[in-house]
């Protein structure tokens, strides 16, 4: 995300160390999100199992082990 | 240097995978809500039938849950859209990280295919190892390890086309296209069937539970999935391409 960004050629868009933090911090919040969705058992959330409940027929229909 | 070959700064591509993901994920629940949503409620009546005849087997309470199963139902369209966001922010990512390798400025295949390799490593070939169990199938002892080997059949499926393209990439570009796609397939087959016959199985569909009701949540499943990774690539793609002419626009009007 440098700021010359918007009129680099497409040669190596994952040049500075920013952008890399900002890739990892991206992958460490989307995979989290992902983890919500999929496997808490209230553990991460801390919502007991209301979050595992309320997800429960999504889980089931995107094919992730649930119970 | 001609503009059209400008790559968008990380956060532009990252918001559009994020809509992406976001819409194709509510369209799958969508999908799901008509094709499956009858076939969950069909296994939890069958659920509810055996917990009530030995009830030390109960293994989820559905009668004083903490979500009705009306906020369930709704909670299918928070969670397919949240999967959804999450999937398709990963695919911008990973597009980000693998434009290095592109040669040209074609954005709207390599989206299709990522979604596609996705499609393929980390939904068909987990399922087909690991396919998904409606309520009342499955042991509440095992889940633990069940959710392990799934995780790690994911990885294995997106190693196995890992593996394919570099087939067909080792080939060499001068090959004829035939033994280019012979090395993807052999080597895509390889890591699956190796992961196959190493990863343990589970067999634990009750004797008595419905063939039909099985075979027809695991289709409505699959066909979530389906519709949330088609939705993402064709999505993503969509919305990069506006992107590309929006960009090129300001240089080259007529495109």
């Amino acid at each position: 995300m440098s700021s010359s960004a918007s009129s680099q050629p497409v040669v190596h868009p994952v040049g500075s160390a920013r952008l890399l933090w900002t890739v990892l911090a991206t992958v460490a919040v989307l995979t989290l999100l992902a983890y919500l969705v999929a496997f808490d058992q209230g553990a991460v959330s801390r919502s007991g199992m209301y979050l595992h409940e309320l997800m429960h027929d999504g889980r089931h229909l995107l094919g992730v082990p649930c119970h | 240097m001609p503009l059209t070959t400008t790559t968008p700064p990380f956060v532009a591509v990252l918001v559009r995978g994020l809509l992406a993901g976001l819409i194709a994920g509510l369209l799958a629940g969508v999908f799901a809500y008509v094709a499956g949503e009858r076939h969950v409620e069909a296994a939890i009546a069958i659920e509810e039938a055996s917990t009530h005849a030995e009830p030390a087997a109960g293994a989820h309470d559905h009668e004083d849950a903490l979500v009705s199963r009306t906020g369930q139902r709704g909670g299918l369209f928070l969670a397919t859209g949240l999967f959804g966001a999450a999937m398709g922010g990963l695919l911008a990512t990973a597009y980000v990280l693998l434009s290095r390798r592109r040669r040209g400025d074609d954005d709207g295949r390599s989206g299709l295919l990522l979604a596609g390799a996705a499609l393929l490593g980390a939904v068909i070939v987990p399922f087909l190892k690991y396919p998904a169990n409606p309520p009342a199938v499955g042991d509440p002892a095992t889940i633990n390890q069940r959710t392990v080997t799934y995780l790690l059949m994911v990885v294995l499926g997106l190693v196995a086309v890992w593996a394919g393209s570099l087939g067909y990439r080792s080939v060499g570009a001068q090959a004829p296209t035939w033994l280019r796609a012979a090395a993807a397939v052999g080597g895509f087959l390889l890591v699956t069937a190796v992961s196959y016959v190493v990863m343990p199985s589970f067999q634990e569909v009750p004797a008595d539970f419905p063939a039909t009701l099985l075979w027809n949540f695991r289709l409505a499943s699959l066909g979530t999935q389906v519709v949330l990774w088609t939705g993402i690539g064709l999505l993503f793609a969509a919305l990069m391409h506006h992107e590309r002419r929006r960009r090129a626009g300001t240089a080259l009007p007529s495109t």
